[in-house]
């Protein structure tokens, strides 16, 4: 390289120490070196999900509400095993407001209706629509979010309109409206309250999943699959979605008991679930007015109602932890 | 043990003062999901005052920990397991929190890695630099900000102070952190990787003012980097790390040209730098380059790409909803020779990326055409579009980023087969298995999935993917700059087998002109969007014809150092 000695300087630089530094060498016995970037490994293959599920399952906050989200779900569909009442057929005015009594141990109602029997039959309805309400916001407002999130311009501004509009009217205050239309006022069941709950909810979940979307979108795996020929769309299903998807679990948790929570409050108000249809919220109600004589009538499905909202959202947060992206990129 | 009869020896010397730094057998610890594990191990150090020791090695070394220790800024995870740390004679290894706050800022300063993250953006730069000099009780007028910053080599500091951090460039806010980190007129300044994010020019300036700082104050630097070259030329003194011990350590200079640790021998002959030639593999298989060459040339001007007079605009937005263009790329003409590597080099922002992208079909250009085989591109339609796709190919600059992190590598690899319906599922699964092979990666990768892999082997799969579909032409954009040394030369020797062995032509965006050395055939230079110089590789290298190349050529870390192996 003797030609371009004249246009870089020879030793830059350099420095020389004044005092005499030795020349150490570890022992190569002691510091072996390994082949560069050895790629053999003999552990099993660990996608995120199953390192997500190994944090997961550690976790003593995820462990408790995973155990009493799967018992409530248990009293859900089997609620037959818990009580041998019959909770509507049996409601004797004899016994109305009575005290804990053999084969009744939580009492009865101002009605004579066993309560234990009750709070079981109950859970099916909040679940259902805690569940239904969850997967149709999840469902709907996840594709709108990720819709206006992957492909922007006006397409986002007319989506991003319509679910604030949404978001401004408080979910209760619009709930209330729309029971008065003639249609839900004489079809309450548990669909059309999902299907009211579902109308208000959407745009939170439009809200997290566009951002999501937004911070996948431009990922450098994303323009690599576009490269290879993947359509937009492709891309938007196939690479951008699964990896949202995170957060949107998250907050989708955390709404399943919000869900519950207002169902309870819309059937408390007398204009969600019909009366003839138990529930949690129906039975806080009637409890109401034996609330001095009686308070047992109105605490165990209080009870019912906390402990499930409570769980729902302490797995939210249980799987916020394990799902954070910081977290993930170790 | 070896280490200790040394620092023995050390502290014998009459003449020697006593060392600034000093750490014994020093073992650190991290508390993770799988127990402990160590990151430090028996490590020794000496800095004496007013020296420039430098620690080389590679991610997950320990470099940065050892250093972080030294000022008590372990992670929450980790602790010092054994040995001892002396500043000044005293011992630090488990000294106060109190004790280490008084240590840090007046007597211990600290360049941290990244400029770009580690200002805090609500706060203008003369307020952070007031902060350090408060919290030392220095003199904090506006008067004395303005001097710490004028040091730093920031002009105007005056005005400069009222700015904000995202109103500077990279190199600014890197003197900013330095006249921060140099405030308190620390004795040891640690500098951690201080000019990695930064162009080589501009860590050329960076350097050097660092270097004549800390010359005038006395102050000693304990310089942590990745870059052989670099520390060589900035370093007393050059420490070796490997895998958490170290390897080597001793005289700059002679550590360089006379490197004893198989680990370091290995570093030295593996670092790509101005006096490497190009990597050879044609030559392995009985064929000299030189004969690939005049092959391709002899068959006349077969470009497998032309760009020609290419211009992008960007609208940015101006006052009051009044947009300006910005001319990104600016009248670039240049062409690809089949089976030739042509590399374009430039330095952030001189729009070697958009030119990438361009060619890429991934961003239409505002004038000029590109001709693949001859046919411009912006005249294909959709369906012709989605054929040129598989004939030209991109490997992205991010390992961790260019995978998708829910797709395991037969996934991965087996995607572009799927979009383009290639072959049944057992076809694919052969193919999928063959291009593991091509890229050196055992079979058994297939079920991983890449947060499983290093950042080598991630830059492999990209590879194997984008060699799925059998292209003529793979851009690399930056493909190898995020790697370690050791496993860059890997990478780039697999890549020039596989040019040697399918024929490939590749577009190599750089801005490591070491690297252009290495791999091309034909470098295009571009400065501000514009072409300021392109030829063969030999001719570029040996005889700049513009000030620009020759100042990139300049700043090269350890370009006057780093001498063939056969000269030294």
């Amino acid at each position: 390289m003797p030609e371009n000695t004249k246009n870089m300087p020879t030793v830059r630089g350099a420095k020389i120490s004044k005092y005499p530094i030795e020349h150490f060498v570890a022992d190569p016995e002691d510091t072996p070196i390994q082949a560069t970037d050895s790629a053999v490994s003999t552990e099993a293959p660990v996608s995120l999900w199953l390192e997500a599920w190994r944090n997961l399952r550690t976790q003593p906050l995820f462990l408790i509400s995973a155990f009493l989200i799967l018992a409530v779900i248990f009293v859900a569909l089997f609620p037959g095993l818990f009580t041998n009442e019959q909770p509507n057929a049996q409601c004797m005015l004899a016994n109305s407001d009575g005290g804990p009594a053999p084969g009744h141990p939580l009492g009865f109602t101002q009605q004579g209706c066993d309560i234990l029997a009750r709070v079981m039959y109950g859970t099916q309805s909040s679940l259902t629509i805690g569940l239904f309400a969850t997967l149709s916001i999840v469902v709907f407002g996840g594709t709108i979010g990720a819709v206006s999130g992957f492909f922007g311009g006006w397409v986002d501004a007319v989506l991003a309109r319509l679910g604030d509009i949404f978001f401004a009217l408080p979910l209760i205050l619009g709930a209330i409206v729309v029971v008065q239309i003639p249609f839900f006022r004489e079809n309450r069941n548990v669909w059309t309250i999902v299907l009211i709950l579902a109308a208000f909810g959407w745009p939170q979940i439009a809200r997290i999943t566009r951002a999501a979307v937004i911070e996948v979108r431009d990922a450098d795996f994303v323009i690599a699959a576009r490269s290879l020929g993947v359509s937009r769309t492709g891309a938007l299903v196939r690479h951008v979605i699964p990896n949202s998807l995170a957060p949107v679990i998250v907050i989708a948790t955390i709404s399943l008991g919000v869900f519950i929570v207002a169902e309870s409050t819309l059937s408390y108000l007398g204009i969600g679930l019909p009366p003839d249809v138990m529930s949690w919220g129906n039975d806080i109600f009637s409890a109401k007015s034996s609330l001095r004589s009686n308070p047992m009538a109105l605490f165990w499905p209080a009870l019912a109602l906390s402990l499930t909202v409570l769980s729902f959202i302490m797995l939210g947060d249980a799987l916020q932890d394990a799902l954070d992206p910081k977290a993930r990129k170790r | 043990m070896n280490g200790e009869t040394m620092t023995k020896e050390t502290t014998d010397e009459a003449a020697m003062p006593r060392p600034l730094l000093e750490l014994r057998d020093l073992a650190i610890s991290f508390k993770t999901g799988n127990g402990d594990v160590d990151a430090v191990r028996k490590a020794n150090l000496t800095i004496l005052p007013g020296e420039t020791v430098a620690i080389v090695g590679e991610s997950g070394s320990g470099k940065s920990t050892t250093a972080l220790a030294a000022i008590g800024l372990l992670p929450r995870n980790g602790r010092v397991a054994g040995g001892t740390m002396l500043f000044d004679g005293e011992d630090i290894t488990h000294a106060s929190e109190k004790r280490m706050i008084e240590l840090r800022g007046s007597s211990i300063g600290m360049v941290p890695q990244d400029p770009m993250s580690n200002l805090n953006p609500v706060w203008n730069i003369g307020f952070q630099v007031k902060e350090t000099l408060r919290a030392n009780a220095l003199p904090h007028q506006k008067k004395d900000v303005a001097k710490v910053l004028t040091e730093a080599g920031l002009p105007r500091a005056e005005e400069r102070a009222n700015q904000y951090p995202h109103e500077f460039s990279g190199g600014m806010r890197q003197r900013a952190l330095i006249a921060i980190g140099l405030s308190c007129r620390p004795r040891l300044l640690i500098a951690d990787e201080p000019t990695s994010a930064l162009d080589v020019t501009v860590q050329r300036q960076i350097l050097d003012h660092l270097d004549t700082m800390t010359t005038d104050l006395g102050t000693a630097v304990l310089l942590i980097t990745h870059d052989l070259g670099l520390a060589a030329e900035r370093a007393h003194k050059v420490v070796v790390m490997y895998k958490g011990q170290v390897v080597e350590a001793g005289p700059a200079v002679e550590l360089l040209t006379n490197p004893r640790h198989p680990y370091t021998q290995r570093l030295v002959s593996s670092a790509p730098s101005l006096a490497s030639r190009r990597i050879e593999s044609a030559k392995e298989r009985g064929q000299a380059s030189d004969e690939v060459l005049a092959n391709e040339e002899s068959t006349g001007s077969d470009d497998v790409i032309e760009v020609r007079n290419l211009v992008k605009n960007y609208k940015i937005r101006g006052e009051l909803g009044k947009s300006t263009e910005f001319r990104a790329v600016d009248d670039v003409s240049f062409s690809i020779k089949r089976g030739t590597t042509t590399a374009v080099v430039g330095e952030s922002g001189s729009g070697k990326s958009t030119v990438a992208k361009m060619v890429l079909g991934l961003e239409d250009a505002s004038e000029g055409s590109i001709l693949f085989d001859g046919v411009d591109l912006t005249s294909l339609s959709r369906k012709e579009m989605f054929a040129f796709r598989r004939r030209v190919q991109p490997i992205f600059q991010d390992p961790f980023g260019s995978l998708d992190p829910m797709y395991n590598i037969f996934r991965t690899i087996e995607e572009p087969l799927r979009v383009h319906r290639i072959g049944n599922a057992k076809e694919r699964e052969k193919k999928v298995r063959a291009l593991l092979d091509q890229v050196a990666l055992p079979a058994s990768m297939m079920q991983r999935f890449p947060n499983e892999l290093s950042g080598g082997q991630r830059q492999r799969v990209a590879i194997a993917r984008a060699l799925a579909l059998d292209p003529e032409v793979v851009i690399c954009d930056e493909a190898v700059s995020a790697l370690d040394v050791l496993v860059q030369a890997q990478v780039l020797n697999l890549l020039a087998d596989l040019q040697t062995e399918l024929g490939l032509s590749y577009l190599f965006i750089t801005h490591d002109l070491a690297v252009v050395r290495q791999i091309a055939d034909h470098v295009c230079v571009m400065e501000k969007g514009q072409l300021v110089e392109s030829g063969s590789t030999d001719d570029v290298f040996d005889a700049p014809q513009t000030e620009y190349t020759r100042s990139l050529l300049d700043a090269i870390p350890g370009a006057g150092l780093m001498l063939p192996p056969e000269v030294a």
